[in-house]
């Protein structure tokens, strides 16, 4: 029988050297698995990882896709340290784009540089509002946040679809359900002329550079690292619990909030009735990805992108499902995460002995 | 120590495979035609037919074409990065084939404006960018009247993705179909939020069947549906394309979309210059939509089902023909007048016999 054995001594080098073998062993299984599928697999490879990269603009589109993926995943990673469990950061994202988005259409005829703060903040403020909500819940009646958080996401994707079925739907639009298209004033600048990258981007960096100054630099980070490793030693400390979990909500859910406005102001310039094809749940895959640390969840963003966007060139060259990327998103992490625990912890082949024999 | 040895295997087998293949080569003499799809090509709906249209395209024209599709696109900005990138990679012309894709489609068209783009159910045309949709509730009266003949209960569970103007034009005219034959029909509506879910259409027909429906329908794009008709013995419709082999007992038809004629039409206007923008609304006379053959039914219900597909057809029916009343009894077509495109095209109001109200 196998059994798993907590390693006396960690060595550092493979905890750094884990996931790149991870991905080296993904590699591996996707040479089978094209070769399985009749197709020649370094070509497939290239078309899968490298290709997109070789054009200006895959390059830009990779870094668009990866954007509200790093801003969410910043965020959670926060809370996940903590052991405050926000699952619902695609409720957070979709209330940022309602309450932003709203506050676009409210403002369409407005010609003012003032419309595009006004979005931003509104959009962070509606991602905040939604993920206090479990913060209250959990921190008065002690309900389950995992839980909570969820089905706020249902709450949140229910009441956009309503608005844009409803009274938000473009009046010139033979009742689709589409909001009307935003003025300029309300859209992100565009960065770079000809392609989709815009000021998102620059939102995300600046996240990730804030986030890993207060994890690594200040007395609350200290304080949500040892809240969620050595709870009982936090109390002892006199660390405020609640207090965490309010902060940690509410930075996971501005941070999504804004991802959400960041999305609809800069890449779609309309409310629709479903504004993400489910960031808020990959994101969770990407703070674990970059092992909750925020540099590591910019480098697991654009990896994560780097599967979508390969997928769709993988389908496009030469004709690969697009079942394809499910599969290698899974694949990644399945690796990474065998051996993070390998890394960790030690399989032992244990023959059934007898009890006596073994004394 | 065997694990090391076995994972040795594994590398050099790895390795053999990389070295017995090599980069293949790609001709570039072919017209590139790209498709975008919104659902899985396995979807035996709305995307199945779409694909059916596309290897019909390759069909016809043989190796003058090479066909490309992405499917499973995100409507959204997902689908505006593929379109460019089919777009930048030498494809000439484009099917976007959700209504989702039109702003996308439309930006992306900018962008590229020597690349010819169509696309499916949207109201929005550019110099580059031609768009179509089928008349899908021509088949949609004809199930109504087969429901009307069939139905026990007088009672239809009605299987509803998005309460956009296409699917309830679908709802009316079905309504409209069934009193047609039989005043008593009414229609209950439950809306999924989804075009394709299988699990949730599936549950949706359930409670359907269980509040006395015994004819189900749907705007959806699976056959989970008419599964459940067939497990729970009662009657049916295919979407899309002919679903009988998953319901041989209670498929009574199927609305068919036939995109094939119309995409190798326009991928040769396309070869041969003559390809312009355009708006087509095409429907049973064009061919773009079919019945599967009615089954299930006595023949007096399959002899009315053809008398009025042959109606339609030659011009004779059209399904929104006045009178016709919305459910709060007031009129809105005078009898005798034919609903206009404006009311076609926007519709968002149910007619007399549906329940529940529409959401808005």
């Amino acid at each position: 029988m196998f059994t798993l054995e907590r390693r006396v001594e960690q060595s550092k080098s493979w905890l750094v050297f884990s996931p790149i073998m991870a991905i080296a062993l993904t590699i591996l299984s996707g040479i089978i698995i094209f070769s399985v599928l009749d197709k020649d697999p370094w070509m497939s490879l290239y078309t899968f990882f490298i290709q997109p990269l070789t054009t200006g603009f895959g390059f830009t589109e990779l870094i668009v896709k990866a954007t509200p993926l790093i801003l969410i995943g910043v965020g959670l990673s926060i809370g996940f340290k903590a052991n405050v469990w926000n699952i619902g950061a695609e409720g957070q994202f979709t209330m940022g784009a309602i309450a932003g988005g709203g506050t676009a259409l409210f403002l369409n005829t407005q010609e003012s540089f003032l419309v595009l703060p006004a979005v931003l903040l509104m959009g962070i403020f509606g991602g905040i509002v939604w993920g206090m909500i479990p913060a209250f819940l959990k921190t008065k009646f002690n309900a389950n946040e995992i839980l909570t958080s969820l089905m706020l996401s249902y709450v949140a994707l229910l009441i956009l679809s309503y608005l844009v079925h409803g009274p938000w739907r473009d009046p010139g639009g033979y009742n689709f359900p589409e909001s009307e298209i935003f003025s300029d004033f309300a859209m992100l600048p565009i960065l770079l002329e000809g392609t989709r990258l815009n000021l998102g981007t620059v939102f995300a960096l600046l996240s990730v550079l804030i986030i890993y100054i207060l994890l690594s630099r200040t007395v609350l980070g200290y304080q949500f690292k040892v809240v969620g490793l050595a709870p009982a030693a936090a109390k002892h400390a006199g660390f405020d619990r609640a207090k965490l979990i309010w902060l940690s909500m509410i930075i996971s859910g501005g941070l999504a909030g804004l991802a959400g406005i960041s999305e609809v102001s800069g890449t779609i310039g309309q409310l629709l009735p479903s504004v993400s094809p489910g960031y808020g749940f990959t994101a969770i895959i990407v703070a674990f990805l970059g092992r909750l640390n925020p540099v590591g969840v910019l480098f697991a963003g654009l990896i994560m992108a780097l599967t979508y966007i390969g997928g769709e060139n993988a389908q496009i060259e030469i004709g690969l499902p697009a079942a394809v990327t499910g599969l290698f998103q899974g694949i990644i992490l399945f690796y990474l995460l065998a051996c993070d625990v390998l890394a960790r912890y030690r399989l032992r082949y244990k023959p059934f002995l007898k009890a006596r024999d073994r004394e | 120590m065997k694990l090391k040895k076995s994972f040795g295997f594994i590398v050099m087998a790895v390795a053999m495979l990389g070295l017995s293949s090599t980069l293949s080569s790609v001709s570039h003499a072919e017209t590139k035609v790209g498709f975008v799809y919104v659902g899985p090509i396995g979807d035996h709906g709305w995307t199945y037919q779409h694909d059916r249209a596309r290897l019909a395209v390759e069909k016809a024209l043989g190796n003058k074409v090479k066909t490309t599709f992405v499917e499973s696109v995100k409507e959204g900005p997902d689908s505006e990065r593929v379109i460019r990138q089919l777009a930048s990679s030498g494809h000439e012309l484009i099917f976007t084939t959700s209504f989702g894709f039109m702003n996308p489609t439309l930006k992306a068209a900018k962008k590229f404006g020597n690349v010819k783009f169509e696309h499916a159910t949207g109201y929005k045309q550019a110099k580059n960018v031609g768009t179509y949709s089928a008349r899908f509730y021509e088949g949609r009266y004809i199930a109504g009247v087969i429901a009307g003949k069939v139905s026990k209960t007088n009672k239809i569970g009605y299987v509803a993705s998005f309460p956009i103007p296409e699917v309830v034009r679908g709802i009316n005219a079905f309504m409209l179909g069934a009193r047609s034959v039989n005043p008593k029909m009414s229609i209950s509506v439950v809306w999924v939020n989804s075009w394709y879910d299988p699990g949730k259409e599936g549950d949706a027909a359930k409670a359907l069947i269980d509040q006395g429906a015994d004819i189900i329908t749907q705007h959806t794009d699976s056959p989970a549906p008419l599964q459940v008709a067939e497990n729970r013995g009662v009657k049916g419709f295919g979407q899309a394309s002919d679903m009988i082999k998953f319901a041989p007992k209670a498929q009574l038809s199927a609305i068919v979309n036939n995109w094939g004629a119309y995409y190798v039409e326009r991928t040769k206007a396309m070869m041969n210059g003559s390809w312009k923008s355009q708006d087509v609304w095409y429907g049973l006379k064009e061919g773009m939509v079919e019945m599967a053959p009615y089954t299930n039914m006595p023949s007096n219900a399959a002899a009315l089902a053809k008398k009025t597909e042959e109606a339609i057809r030659s011009g004779d029916l059209h399904p929104f023909t006045g009178p016709i009343k919305d459910q709060s009894g007031k009129l809105v077509v005078e009898a005798g007048k034919i609903a206009d495109a404006g009311m076609l095209l926007g519709m968002n109001f149910y007619v007399e016999g549906v329940q529940g109200s529409l959401p808005k």
